[in-house]
């Protein structure tokens, strides 16, 4: 090799592989750091009080939501835009998500935004949307999901979602954990009650119960704490 | 470059040739399950009525199979070739480059069984299961142990400027990987992500923007840096404007992901960041398009006749209007409009299909000669798979333009009385048929040109034409 010791600048930098793998590396760092770490710790979302995490149910509907990737078509999040306010409802607020894991906040809305689907429509209308999406919306390009209405939740499965999520940092007490197939049964025979009202008949546990609990679900709590929020100025 | 090497080093062509059959071999599979979700967007039967082939989970395989088993594959093959003939060294440790491969060919082949059967993290661009995710950190360090080691007994003074995108791939593609998929595992096949909400969508596009920079762009810039002075053969353009846009492209491309998160909860310092800072990157980027570009300078007249030239000049085309339009499309105004429409879907395959597709076809055809001594089959046939690539590209993304922006206003549209012209989601949605059709047909004919490409490198490599740059390929 030849003698080096003469370059200066970049072409010095060039022959010393170390050092430049150390400075690509802080280059390449900086701009994540100076963004992501100020978000974990000094200007992270506000608190509702009026978001609180998933039931059991709304769990084992949110893994199936996330099993069908519900969220290559479908956004959640409302922009404050007034076209997108008329037709979802309030744009969304950061504390809302407070208990995603992971985010469903989409990139792509080949169907409507979902954030505000929660109470929009009776429980009977997902039912017979996901077993047919064209008798409830006619013309729609979406797939039927009527595996969802013959498939079973086992409630050990929730059990440890919603084991992990408390490890992960949401707030569940010991007695969530333990009830989680009593409080599965609880919220899935009130959903069963109200499709019977409707002439539909499902059990508890169908995986549909779940998703349709997960979808009522979907910005309520935001709905009542902005509700709140704009009450108390 | 300096290629003046006395002696023929003992380069591994094994572990190149392995790469690059599986670079063509994953792209087949990747662009037919993309044509295939085109087809169910344009007529929804397509999803086949049972729960493994709606676009719900094929989606997520098309873009894991184009990013990681196509793109991936092709720089990989990039790498290994160029790197050795650059450092003028074998790579350090044969097993570590066949533990690359295979690894990594397993890992696409769990994802590819994985994603249909709905075990999925939920996360764009980061589905796999965190046992795949393990898998992927396991190899990506082993692939780093030996890139590193092979720079460290290199026969050359200097690291030329491919090595350095290579380098800053290998480096900040393993920081992503790792802090995005931090997870707490519920079941083998499930988790839950450690950030939630806000954070967890600013940690997963920070991820997701920067797999396109330090995936699909930086390792691509090294790929033309290496073969497309070698295809032309002319020297780069600019030396100094290689120094200036390495650097400037790794030190911005990091702060532009929150642009995929603007008039979300985000806060409006970060969605501000991330807007400047994708403005900003437009500087680097055409850096590099004009560096690739100007290599041609005084020798355009062999774009007439070599069709690997062909690839390499429209692949940098595309990469230059990709990287006009993306930080257009991160501008708020513009970005409202875009958000969430076709747009979005039509700029991205403008850089993949346009950019990273005909670098990789180029790179293909420029190699089997020299990896395997026989001429290339037939070069007619590649000109041809050029012209149906580059007017697939075309139907494609001019479709998604229009698209997206039908879609776009229909969705803002409002009457004079202040009430939304189109209130019913469903009257957007088969306004779109004829432009799904038309990105369907253009999908259609860029997979039949790979199709093409295909079997002509079949009947280069088991042909008979001896090639006259066999012997150049030893150097």
């Amino acid at each position: 090799m030849a003698d080096h010791t003469q370059e200066k600048g970049h072409r010095w930098l060039e022959g010393k592989a170390a050092l430049f793998a150390i400075l690509a590396t802080v280059v390449a760092g900086i701009g994540g750091a100076v963004e992501i770490i100020p978000l974990m710790t000094i200007s992270g979302p506000e608190a509702m009080e009026e978001v609180t995490p998933y039931t059991p149910l709304e769990v084992a509907g949110r893994d199936i939501y996330l099993r069908e990737g519900c969220y290559v078509c479908h956004s959640q999040m409302v922009r404050p835009f007034r076209s997108e306010t008329l037709r979802y409802g309030p744009w969304s607020r950061a504390g809302e998500y407070a208990y995603d894991r992971p985010f469903q906040l989409g990139s792509r809305r080949i169907g409507p935004d979902l954030h505000r689907v929660g109470g929009k429509y009776p429980d009977a209308w997902h039912y017979e949307h996901m077993q047919d999406p064209r008798a409830t919306s006619p013309g729609s390009v979406m797939p039927p999901y009527h595996w969802l209405h013959k498939r079973k939740v086992d409630p050990a499965d929730i059990q440890a979602s919603v084991r992990a999520l408390r490890t992960a940092g949401t707030p569940y007490a010991d007695a969530d954990i333990a009830g989680v197939p009593e409080a599965l049964a609880e919220q899935g025979v009130g959903i069963v009650s109200r499709l019977k009202d409707a002439g539909i008949d499902a059990k508890p546990d169908d995986e549909i119960i779940a998703l349709i609990a997960y979808l009522q679900r979907l910005g309520v709590d935001g709905r009542a704490a902005i509700k709140n929020a704009e009450a108390r100025q | 470059m300096t290629e003046t090497a006395p002696v023929t080093p003992n380069y591994d062509e094994a572990v190149v040739k392995k790469f690059y059959v599986a670079t063509v071999l994953w792209a087949l599979v990747g662009m037919l399950v993309g044509v295939t979700i085109a087809l169910q967007l344009a007529w929804w039967p397509a999803n086949m009525d049972n729960p493994y082939t709606t676009f719900g989970r094929l989606r997520p395989l098309h873009t894991n199979a184009m990013v990681f088993a196509f793109a991936g594959n092709a720089v990989f093959t990039a790498i290994y070739y160029s790197m050795q003939r650059l450092l003028k060294v074998r790579m350090w440790s044969d097993f570590l480059s066949n533990f690359h491969f295979w690894g990594w060919q397993l890992i696409i082949v769990a994802a590819a069984v994985s994603l249909p059967l709905g075990f999925t993290q939920g996360k764009e661009y980061a589905e796999l299961i965190w046992p795949i995710d393990i898998a992927i950190a396991v190899v990506w360090v082993g692939f780093a142990v030996n890139f590193f080691a092979t720079i460290a007994i290199r026969k050359v003074a200097h690291l030329y400027v491919a090595i350095w995108f290579y380098m800053s791939m290998v480096i900040t593609i393993t920081f992503l990987h790792v802090v995005n998929n931090l997870a707490i595992p519920a079941t083998f096949t499930r988790s839950y992500p450690v950030f939630a909400g806000m954070t967890d969508g600013l940690v997963q596009w920070w991820y997701g923007h920067n797999a396109v920079g330090f995936l699909l762009t930086t390792p691509f810039l090294g790929l033309m840096y290496y073969f497309f002075p070698r295809a032309a053969e002319r020297p780069i353009y600019s030396y100094r404007l290689s120094i200036i846009h390495f650097w400037g492209l790794v030190f911005l491309y990091i702060w532009a992901g929150p642009h995929h998160l603007l008039y979300s909860g985000l806060p409006d310092w970060i969605q501000t960041t991330g807007m400047v800072f994708s403005i900003m990157l437009l500087a680097p980027s055409w850096g590099g398009m004009l560096n690739g570009l100007l290599t041609l300078r005084g020798a355009w007249d062999k774009l007439r006749t070599d069709p690997v030239l062909k690839f390499y000049v429209v692949g940098v085309s595309f990469y230059g209007m990709s990287t006009f339009e993306g930080p257009m499309m991160s501008i708020r105004a513009v970005n409202g409009l875009s958000h969430f429409t076709n747009w979005v879907v039509g700029h991205v395959h403008s850089g993949t299909l346009g950019w990273n597709g005909m670098m990789a076809f180029g790179m293909l055809y420029w190699l089997a000669p020299r990896l395997w001594g026989r001429k290339l089959h037939n070069e007619g046939w590649a000109t041809t798979h050029f012209w149906m690539a580059t007017m697939g590209i075309v139907l494609y993304i001019v479709s998604m333009w229009a698209g997206g922006l039908t879609e776009g206003l229909m969705w803002r549209a409002v009457d004079d009385g202040g009430l939304l012209s189109y209130p019913n989601f469903l009257d957007v949605v088969h306004q779109l048929d004829p432009f799904y059709w038309t990105r369907f047909a253009g999908g259609l004919l860029y997979l039949s040109g790979a199709v093409l490409m295909t079997v002509n490198l079949s009947l280069t490599i088991t042909g008979s034409k001896r090639s006259a740059s066999a012997a150049v390929s030893a150097k």
